[in-house]
């Protein structure tokens, strides 16, 4: 490892670590900029219910502890108790909810990655063949469209029309759907990425000595060609889970899947301002390392690329 | 060539003035020859030309214009408006409850007695929703605000983020240095989990502070938008900006400029961003959608315009559970996003192909 890639490394990760730090303190000055406190807007408390309540939550201290203890706790991934669910840490409710998201979350990117790299090769091999044209018209379609969007015309086609699939994602086999929604779009920006860079590389002078060597042209496709188009689509990693995070919210609504989502979505309905944060930083602790990762695998993958 | 070139003064032995007599004049045959027989063609003209060509961006001009003027016009003359509940009949009558939930181009008994006396109604075209609202008319300002969202957010981080990239690109240095570690971070903030957390702030915080201006008209709701996108969405937009301000900054006429004394705001406006115009508008040609995007998703979470304002997205969250029963509810916003999206979306790719060929991907 040379000298110049430490550097970009220490880089990197410290502005991680500062993204972080700033996620954390946004997230908590921002939530003390609503006034009254959070329990204003309960129906009937009292003055003595309210003072308790915020003794309880440690809302009675000045701001700047209140902050140092959150920041206490943020690193210690201890988020206090939730507001609206009695009795319940923070910690456990995203831990409980994120089990259901991550498996969610890792089956819809793995088969966006896979897919979106054999379609994509297809279209660049094909190119302006027909099925070019279909993949890039179904890709072009796909990236219109919100997971919202793609989430209900999936549960109205397959469950109410069609009555293949359960509409409830509480099974293994309602958990198809909710995949599929995640992984249209993620998908669809696979393709178009995979195309493009492919057929910059197929045009390159390399591969015409390879097959004028008499390489097959599979393994040309696969080994000479592939290895250089899959770098862009490395890059795109980082966002691709920032997707399907924020996807996930929505799509685990529409499905009823009992994943971190759902608790989010509804901790923001009932203003449950512990659990907002709490999941808000730990979604953005996510996002954050895995663009942290996705720059790295980047620069080791494709050792031309500048590190200044 | 007012002067008559075959009477020249005498040449003088010594001068190097040519000798007329040992040229040949050019016959009228070689001069056609000279003549330029394709007009020449400004960049605007050209890139037009391209963009005319390309079929499909074309089609989806026309489509946005379509429902662009759609939006504009049917408000004016259809006969309901977006929030009259129409079950809610004037003082001293009953309410007819059979107004809500009708379904396409049906009648509720009030309009039915007014239809059999011979009166003219006009028909509920997609039928009413639960509170007994006109459903077309709901889409139609839907529409409409959804469309007005994605302008002006997009306008905003336009003017955020062209601003912040000239100064940052022509300035360079410290400045720079600066200007830029602060987009960084800024570019590296997970954006939808902070937009989500500005709505619900703003969404409490605002509501007090512009009670009775005409900001409160908007909704607390749509001002969060804007405060977000003008807070967050800019960064890829001054980062854009600096990379062309940059580039640009090193040419001669820029030297030549700073040599004749201009100012560096005079140099800004006149000199480097009009030579970065056609970035700039293709760039916020494709923010539209991705603002059309936040917002419906937002919408859909609740957080997005104040009730009883509709946008796409807070229509779909609204009718999700007509899945089962009147899908149609469902379905038009929702494939209405899709069409305007897809439509600026392909109509961006076009004006990059025709006016910026560099940036084709």
């Amino acid at each position: 490892m040379d000298k110049k890639f430490l550097y970009y490394l220490i880089k990197r990760v410290l502005l991680a670590i500062v993204t972080i730090f700033l996620v954390v303190t946004i997230t908590f000055f921002i939530m003390n900029f609503i006034p009254g406190g959070p329990f204003l807007s309960e129906k009937s408390v009292t003055e003595t219910t309210l003072a308790a309540l915020n003794a309880k939550f440690g809302l009675d201290k000045p701001v700047g502890e209140q902050y140092l203890n959150y920041l206490k706790g943020a690193i210690t991934f201890d988020f206090g108790p939730s507001m609206k669910m009695d009795g319940r840490e923070v910690t456990d409710v995203i831990m409980e909810g994120f089990s259901t998201s991550a498996k969610l979350g890792i089956i819809a990117a793995a088969s966006a990655i896979v897919l979106g790299l054999i379609l994509g090769s297809l279209a660049a091999v094909f190119h302006n063949k027909l099925v070019d044209r279909i993949i890039m018209v179904v890709s072009t379609a796909f990236v219109a469209m919100p997971s919202f969007i793609v989430a209900t015309l999936l549960l109205w086609i397959f469950c109410v029309q069609m009555k293949v699939l359960p509409a409830n994602g509480q099974t293994a086999a309602g958990l198809i759907l909710p995949i599929i929604s995640l992984m249209l779009y993620p998908m669809a920006y696979i393709i178009r990425l995979t195309r493009s860079s492919m057929l910059d590389v197929l045009g390159q002078d390399y591969i015409r000595t390879a097959k004028a060597k008499g390489v097959a042209p599979s393994m040309v496709l696969f080994k000479h060609a592939l290895r250089n188009a899959v770098t862009p689509v490395i890059t795109y990693a980082g966002p691709m889970v920032a997707f399907i995070l924020t996807g996930s919210l929505v799509v685990e609504k529409i499905f009823a899947v009992p994943g971190l989502g759902k608790y989010f979505v509804s901790s923001i309905i009932n203003r449950d301002y512990t659990m907002i944060m709490g999941t808000t930083i730990f979604l953005a602790i996510i996002v954050v390392v895995m663009m942290l990762l996705s720059d790295i695998l980047y620069k080791l993958f494709d050792p031309r690329v500048d590190l200044s | 060539m007012s002067k008559n070139v075959d009477t020249l003064p005498e040449k003088n032995p010594l001068s190097f003035q040519l000798d007329l007599s040992k040229w040949e004049k050019a016959s009228s045959e070689e001069k056609e020859q000279q003549i330029i027989e394709r007009e020449s063609v400004t960049f605007f003209k050209d890139g037009m030309r391209r963009l005319w060509k390309n079929k499909v961006a074309i089609t989806c001009a026309f489509i946005l214009i379509f429902i662009i003027l759609a939006v504009i016009i049917i408000p004016m003359v259809y006969p309901y408006t977006y929030d009259q509940q129409l079950s809610i009949a004037e003082k001293g009558k009953l309410p007819d409850s059979s107004y809500n939930n009708l379904g396409p181009m049906e009648y509720s008994n009030t309009e039915k007695k007014m239809i059999e006396e011979g009166k003219d109604v006009f028909p509920h075209l997609l039928g009413t929703d639960s509170l007994g609202r006109d459903y077309f008319i709901r889409v139609i300002y839907g529409t409409r605000i959804s469309l007005s969202v994605g302008l002006f957010a997009s306008v905003i981080v336009l003017i955020i983020g062209t601003l912040y990239g000239s100064i940052a690109g022509y300035f360079g240095g410290k400045v720079d240095l600066i200007m830029m570690r602060i987009v960084d971070i800024i570019y590296s903030l997970p954006d939808m989990l902070m937009v989500i957390l500005f709505s619900v702030v703003f969404q409490q915080t605002l509501e007090p502070l512009i009670a009775g201006t005409f900001l409160a008209k908007l909704g607390t709701g749509m001002i969060s938008i804007f405060l977000v996108f003008a807070l967050l969405y800019w960064v890829s937009m001054a980062r854009l900006i600096r990379g062309q301000i940059l580039s640009i900054k090193q040419q001669e006429f820029i030297l030549t400029a700073k040599a004749l004394g201009a100012k560096p705001s005079r140099i800004i406006r006149k000199h480097l961003l009009p030579n970065c115009i056609s970035v700039i508008v293709i760039s916020t040609a494709l923010q539209i959608p991705n603002a059309i995007f936040t917002e419906s998703f937002l919408s859909f979470l609740g957080l997005g315009v104040s009730i009883p304002m509709p946008s796409l997205g807070s229509l779909a969250n609204e009718n999700l559970s007509y899945i089962y029963s009147d899908v149609y509810r469902l379905l038009v916003p929702a494939l209405t996003i899709c069409m305007i999206v897809l439509s600026l979306n392909l109509f961006g790719d076009g004006l990059r192909d025709a006016f910026d060929p560099k940036q084709k991907k």
